[in-house]
């Protein structure tokens, strides 16, 4: 039980910390149409986060519920990809890593729906259809900004050489994966793999985008060790709970 | 009251909770109520959340809780359940022209599993013509993108295929 509590963890903290990520953009975003979307992808996220929480919660059977997991930990404990805590940057960063992360998550989660762990099945199925619509927005707008002007195109190009390093954290697996992926709970990302490179090869070539030649990767958010944006972003999202231990609506 | 009269009161009361979002549909045309069934003398209710970070999903609950009171039932216990996941298939013949009325329109076709790229082909609810374009993938709700008419000129909501 504590390997799925750890894995559903791993997914829920992911769905968090991007979903809190765009929700930064609510009053910033580039347009009202933008806000709307960047809201409502945020939403999707949130709501998948909350889902998984829960079921580590249970799971877990120590009388954590999803605010506990949110809120009640800090940064060493978080379990999310290096990537999604990544700061928005200018919209061509959030756009890149929304396409890095929705490439992967949409076939991740129809994977998943085949998972042998029911509630994890239920939450993916869900999910997946929500990740569809995610990774179409991102394909598109990245299209319009590659291929655009001069500016957008740089910036995007700036964007995926910034972000590329943390794209190989999504095809990690370790002993807490390995032993779920032999009992059919978990999924192993190297089978993604080719889809993933097939759509982010599609959208780049489209946007006139390169992706960098360089293999090195970096590594870290499943053993917890995040960088320095971890901490800063949860030092706004925790304030809450932290200044009102137990607060509710 | 016998135990189907008591079911079929829940069921009535239940199904005609409207949707906080869209006021014009109810849960029951919405495809969101699931189950609605007795265990012993408690009605136990199923919903079912049409995206997962639907914030409606609490005040729906509040809307049955007392659309029960009021219908005199005091036991009762509501659940939300995740599979099998909501899909726009399910939203009923009244529901898609009660939405196209109220001026958003109905998903065209059937859900299906594609992503990358291409929009729904879908007709103005206001004029009807099929001269249309998509503004942004999401609207005003997760459940809805925004769309334009190139003939009439208005902007309207379009409800996902999900």
């Amino acid at each position: 039980m504590a390997l799925l509590f750890d894995y559903a963890l791993r997914q829920a903290d992911s769905a968090l910390i991007l979903g809190h990520r765009l929700s930064e953009w609510i009053g910033h975003a580039p347009l009202l149409e933008e806000e709307l979307a960047l809201g409502n992808i945020a939403l999707d996220l949130i709501g998948e986060a909350r889902a998984l929480y829960a079921h580590a919660g249970t799971v877990e059977g120590k009388g954590r519920d999803e605010d506990a997991l949110a809120y009640r930990r800090d940064a060493g404990a978080f379990r999310n990809l290096l990537l999604v805590e990544q700061p928005n940057g200018d919209f061509a960063v959030t756009i890149i890593r929304q396409l890095l992360y929705s490439a992967f998550a949409h076939p991740f989660w129809r994977a998943l729906g085949q998972s042998r762990d029911a509630t994890l099945a239920a939450i993916a199925a869900k999910a997946e259809k929500e990740a569809a619509y995610h990774l179409r927005h991102a394909g598109e707008w990245l299209i319009r900004l590659g291929d655009g002007t001069a500016e957008s195109h740089r910036r995007a190009q700036a964007a995926l050489d910034e972000l590329w390093p943390y794209s190989g954290e999504l095809f990690e697996t370790d002993a807490v994966e390995l032993a779920l992926i032999a009992e059919g709970v978990a999924v192993d990302p190297a089978t993604l793999r080719p889809e993933w490179e097939r759509t982010v090869a599609a959208v780049l070539a489209e946007a006139t985008l390169a992706a960098p030649a360089g293999e090195w990767m970096q590594s870290g958010g499943r053993s917890g060790r995040h960088s320095e944006h971890l901490g800063h972003l949860l030092a706004t999202m925790q304030f809450l709970q932290r200044a009102y231990p137990g607060a509710v609506w | 009251m016998s135990a189907e009269g008591l079911r079929e009161r829940a069921l009535a009361a239940a199904t005609a909770v409207v949707d906080p979002e869209i006021p014009v549909l109810t849960i029951g045309d919405l495809g969101v109520l699931r189950a609605v069934r007795l265990a012993g003398d408690t009605v136990e209710i199923e919903i079912t959340p049409t995206y997962s970070g639907c914030p409606a999903m609490r005040v729906i609950e509040i809307e049955i809780e007392t659309a029960l009171r009021d219908a005199g039932i005091g036991k009762f216990r509501i659940a939300t359940v995740l599979a099998p996941a909501w899909t726009t298939d399910w939203l009923s013949a009244e529901g898609r022209r009660k939405l196209a009325a109220y001026g958003i329109a109905p998903p065209a076709g059937q859900a299906s599993r594609r992503a990358l790229f291409g929009a729904d082909a879908v007709a103005c609810p206001r004029c009807g013509s099929p001269a249309t374009e998509r503004i942004s993938e999401f609207g005003s709700t997760a459940c809805k993108a925004l769309y334009r008419c190139r003939s009439c000129a208005e902007p309207f909501d379009y409800f996902k295929c999900h």
